[in-house]
């Protein structure tokens, strides 16, 4: 976040002859000069800086930077906006002009381009505002993070953070499958046996509690605090906060597992039978039933970023589906054996599964390509991906926590390590804290794990300091802008891009009506020019100078690619040449 | 060991009192904000739809005219005063916003065929089928004093059409001849006629105050300017144009209002073909008003419907119609850009919106906000098949639908027998001509 400061300080003080008054941030510049592994850093940033200042003093000059008294602005310009910053407000790409455009969507497309890079600088600046931080955990020298107690943990930080540390035992009923709310502050619990519960847990509040008197599979909030939904032993029920049944939905029977697509209303299940099934909450009617005959159906996540649902099965593949389609939209073989677990990241670009080959897998769903190949002794049970990227796995009774799956180059340990009492039978990250959601056979364990929460949310999305008022508001807006399921796909800004296909089809059904083209450029028609310049032969030849320009371009593109590769190759040649012929002893050189 | 945990107090995120307002941090990450196209794409379709509920366009009525209103005049200086001239010689001068009459003048026997206001707004001018030119004061006279007019011209022939000079004491008439006037005088300074015996319109241009148009009887229009002793040029058309309307935004643009059902966008500079060809009416154009900003005009029609187009399309965006207003006659574009007035036979004139979702009154900065934002998606998504659909569909009477149905099967069979007549010809032969160069017949300079 300090970069762009920093920045514009250094740009200011490198060419100027009276040195402006001392300022705050002077001592920790110095400071940086001292530390010679942070000289070189700052030694091309003043380069960079150095560049840039001598650019806007050239724009200074034309415009008039001056003030009347004839002092000059220390910080001339706007101030720069670093490239990455801007980069993760970037949408789409960049729209490629072409010659042939008409003037009208040359114009048109230049305006939006400039509107788009204003809202993208905007934004990006505005990063700079963000109240909070996310949070770390550093371990001292030949310390590891992983080896560090949750009890410490809890000891080092303040006492509210601490209190986010604590254990529920609950040994009748267990294990526990376990759902936060999309706001982080509610948290539903339920036991195998039949004990349902929701808690609000940061103030350790009880909303209801109770027993189904049968097996719970699994449970999930709906889109807000108010209701939940239960994958009992044979039909799907909806309470309500209060624990009162409002739904029992025998249209969804026998159901395994469940999730919720909060932006659609959708409550997509899967069954026993081998269904999966998607309801819409909001008005209660199942959308579509797909059969998916590939047995029993334990495994499910969904992509939040196009609310797509991935299946895994039993012979290793993971299936990928949309309401819309009666069939898998990809099916990717991950793993030797049986899937066990799967989490999508919330950029929709990375899923990391477990098999019971006892690997963990990192894909990369937009190529569909593993990127990394994880042994784990014992095999991973339960996954779940945190809203900053940590990855935490439950082996046994042993919870690890892995930071940078897909950034870097392959992980060698854990980040964190918790061990509760017995097998793991949920994993969550509470979305907007620090806190990672264990429900295992004794009950529940909330632990910190520091950095796995989003540090700033947005409060017109989701708010965890909403009153009912404004959850009440938030209802109805969300509700007025539900995405209808057809929208659903593997692409969702497939609606603004340009449908190039139906103008074609529309476009030929209009030539055929009309007979001609209107699309079509006028033919170059030389102009009848006076004295003596229209023979027949000085026509024909200006009409050869306009001929196939459209070609021309084309092959004056390959042209210059083809010389510039030519040009590539023959300096590759000269530096080979000047660095001489191997010898022998070259190999002995450092 | 260094840790942070993430710790929010709740006091920078919640409001202090009850009275305050609540707190709404905001991360524009868009991993934040996902399904952002969908989402945006359902608020325009229900900003679509919200637009097409509220779509109320007609305002007020003004009766009390005891026969077909003829002509319809603004007001320069005062937003809220009108004039209207009806077939049986009244003048009525209303305050729009009490929607009352103010003033009634039996200004002449017979139509009256024009009317139009001085630039300064203290007095207007009427013409009527009594060959009489007359000039009206705007303030009512005292009580007890007989309505007369400031000053009568009595002419040799009928004159149908009046217009003012933006910013001089001139103005000009046209009947068998067109005539520049001089306010102090009682004979025309100049009369312009092109082999024309009548005329149905004159317009000054708003921009390019010395020249003016005409729609002549022989279908065709003429350029003057006022300060030479001839007519610039003519476009001859197929059909007669009624009216004709200069863009005051842009100076060389005008638009006329023909017998054959369209309106055409002329460039003053070229007038062999027009620039655009505004089709959707049912019958003949009777009359047509641009809006104060220039991008829009509205056009009304014999088919008993107002419509109202972008400057630069061929179709129209908004139609007006209701079950009582018979053979629209005149309409007028108000100069705050918010309102239409329509004058039509039976006796009535009709305020309408001319945005017909619009919200009346003062709107607070969230509303305008929403509104803004509403318009920005609704152009977005426009050509969404789900969006047009909606924001395109109007609600026309049966009669009108019919026809339109009716022309668009004729246009269909002469389009399908001259390619035939193409295909079976020698090629070249039955050249292509376009919907634009279809009516010009020639251009005379």
């Amino acid at each position: 976040m300090a970069a762009p400061v920093e920045e514009a300080l250094a740009s200011t003080h490198v060419e100027k002859k009276k040195k402006p008054p001392k300022r705050y941030w002077q001592e920790e510049k110095n400071e940086d000069d001292a530390n010679p592994d942070k000289d070189k850093n700052s030694e091309a940033q003043k380069e960079f800086s150095d560049k840039k200042h001598k650019e806007r003093q050239k724009k200074r000059k034309s415009g008039d930077g001056k003030f009347i008294s004839g002092k000059t602005d220390p910080f001339p310009g706007e101030a720069p906006v670093p490239s990455e910053q801007l980069k993760k407000f970037q949408r789409g790409k960049k729209f490629q002009k072409s010659k042939t455009d008409k003037w009208k969507a040359k114009a048109i497309i230049t305006r939006s381009e400039a509107e788009s890079n204003l809202v993208q600088k905007e934004a990006a600046r505005y990063d700079l505002l963000l109240p909070e931080d996310a949070g770390f955990l550093e371990g001292d020298e030949d310390e590891d993070t992983c080896t560090v107690s949750q009890e410490d943990i809890a000891e080092a930080v303040d006492i509210t953070s601490g209190a986010k540390y604590f254990n529920l035992h609950l040994t009748q009923f267990g294990p526990y499958r376990l759902d936060y709310s999309r706001n982080g502050r509610h948290l539903l619990l339920g036991g195998r046996r039949g004990h349902v519960s929701c808690i609000d847990w940061q103030t350790k509040n009880l909303m209801c509690e109770m027993n189904v008197m049968e097996t719970v599979q699994d449970i999930k909030w709906l889109h807000t605090e108010a209701m939940f939904a239960v994958a009992q032993k044979k039909w799907l029920y909806i309470y309500d906060s209060k624990g009162i049944e409002l739904h029992c939905i025998k249209k969804f029977n026998d159901v395994l597992r469940m999730q919720f697509l909060p932006y659609h209303f959708l409550l997509a299940t899967a069954s026993a039978t081998g269904f999966l099934q998607y309801l819409d909450v909001s008005v209660g009617k199942e959308v579509a039933a797909i059969g998916t005959k590939s047995g029993r159906l334990d495994v499910m996540a969904q992509n939040p970023y196009n609310a797509i649902i991935h299946l895994g099965h039993p012979n290793g593949t993971v299936s990928l589906w949309s309401p819309n389609q009666r069939e898998p939209l990809v099916k990717m073989l991950c793993h030797r054996g049986a899937v066990r677990s799967l989490a999508v990241d919330k950029t929709g670009t990375y899923m990391v599964t477990s098999g019971l080959d006892r690997r963990l897998a990192v894909y990369d769903i937009r190529a569909f390509k593993p990127l990394h190949k994880y042994f784990l002794p014992a095999g991973a049970s339960c996954l779940s991906l945190s809203q900053r990227g940590l990855l935490s796995a439950a082996t046994g009774d042993v919870v690890q926590v892995y930071r940078d799956v897909w950034g870097g180059g392959p992980i060698s340990k854990p980040y964190m390590a918790h061990r509760v009492r017995g097998s793991v039978w949920g994993v969550g990250f509470c979305p907007f804290e620090d806190v990672l959601g264990i429900g295992h056979g004794e009950g529940f364990t909330s632990m910190i794990v520091p950095g796995a929460g989003e540090p700033n949310f947005d409060a017109l999305e989701v708010n965890p300091f909403r009153s009912l008022k404004q959850r009440q508001e938030w209802e109805v807006k969300a509700l007025l802008e539900k995405v209808q399921p057809d929208l659903i796909g593997l692409d969702p800004g497939l609606l603004v891009k340009v449908d190039k296909a139906s103008f074609e089809q529309k476009h030929k059904e209009r030539v055929e009506a009309l007979g001609y083209d209107p699309l079509e450029n006028d033919k170059f028609k030389p102009r009848f020019k006076k004295r003596g310049r229209s023979a027949a032969g000085a026509v024909e030849k200006r009409k050869k100078k306009v001929a196939h320009e459209d070609q021309r371009d084309v092959i004056r593109k390959t042209v210059e690619e083809r010389m510039e590769k030519e040009k590539e190759k023959k300096e590759i040649a000269k530096q080979k040449a000047e660095q001489g012929r191997k010898t022998a002893l070259d190999r002995f050189k450092k | 060991m260094k840790v942070k945990v993430l710790c929010r107090n709740p006091d920078d995120y919640v409001r202090e009192t009850s009275k305050d307002i609540q707190r709404v941090p905001r991360n524009y990450d868009p991993t934040l904000h996902p399904f952002e196209v969908p989402r945006e794409y359902t608020r325009a379709l229900n900003a679509t739809k919200l637009d097409r509920i509220f779509a109320k366009p007609f305002v007020a009525s003004l009766d009390g005219h005891r026969d077909g209103i003829n002509c319809i005049a603004k007001h320069t200086k005062s937003l809220a005063t009108v004039l209207s001239g009806a077939c049986d010689g009244q003048v009525k001068i209303w305050n729009l916003s009490k929607r009352e009459c103010l003033r009634t003048i039996q200004a002449h026997e017979g139509f009256v065929r024009g009317m139009c206001s001085r630039f300064c707004g203290t007095s207007f001018f009427t013409v009527g089928d009594d060959k009489t030119i007359k000039q009206w004061n705007m303030e009512a006279p005292g009580y007890g004093v007989r309505e007369e007019p400031l000053t009568t011209i009595l002419g040799k022939a009928v004159y149908t059409g009046i217009d003012h000079h933006q910013t001089e004491g001139t103005f000009a008439t046209c009947g068998q001849t067109v005539d520049i006037w001089d306010e102090q005088r009682s004979s025309p300074i100049r009369s312009f006629s092109w082999g024309v015996d009548s005329f149905s319109c004159v317009r000054y241009n708003p921009v390019e105050t010395e020249l003016l148009a005409s729609c002549a009887s022989d279908r065709s229009i003429i350029l003057y300017d006022m300060r030479e002793s001839a007519p610039l040029k003519k476009v001859v058309m197929q059909l007669r144009s009624n009216t004709l309307c200069w863009n005051p935004m842009e100076a060389y643009n005008f638009t006329c209002a023909n017998e054959d059902y369209n309106l055409y966008t002329y460039d003053m500079r070229r007038l062999d073909t027009p620039v655009t060809v505004h089709m959707d009416h049912v019958s003949a154009v009777l009359d047509v008003d641009y809006s104060p900003t220039g991008r829009e005009f509205v056009s009304a029609s014999f088919d008993k419907t107002v419509r109202i187009f972008p400057k630069n399309s061929g179709h129209s965006r908004e139609v007006y119609h209701t079950k009582r207003m018979q053979h629209v006659i005149c309409v007028r574009w108000s100069m705050d850009n918010k309102y239409i007035l329509s004058g039509s036979d039976e006796m009535n004139i009709r305020i309408w919106k001319a945005n017909a979702s619009e919200k009346l009154g003062v709107l607070t900065s969230r509303e305008k906000a929403t509104i803004h934002y509403n318009q920005k998606l609704k152009e977005k998504f426009q050509h969404h098949p789900q969006v047009k659909r909606i924001a395109r569909h109007r609600h026309l009477p049966r009669d009108i639908y019919k026809q339109k149905r009716e022309q668009r099967e004729m246009k269909e069979a002469r389009r399908r027998k001259e390619q035939n007549v193409r295909k079976h010809s020698k090629p070249g032969s039955v050249p292509l001509v376009t919907e634009k160069e279809k009516h010009v017949v020639t251009v005379v300079e």
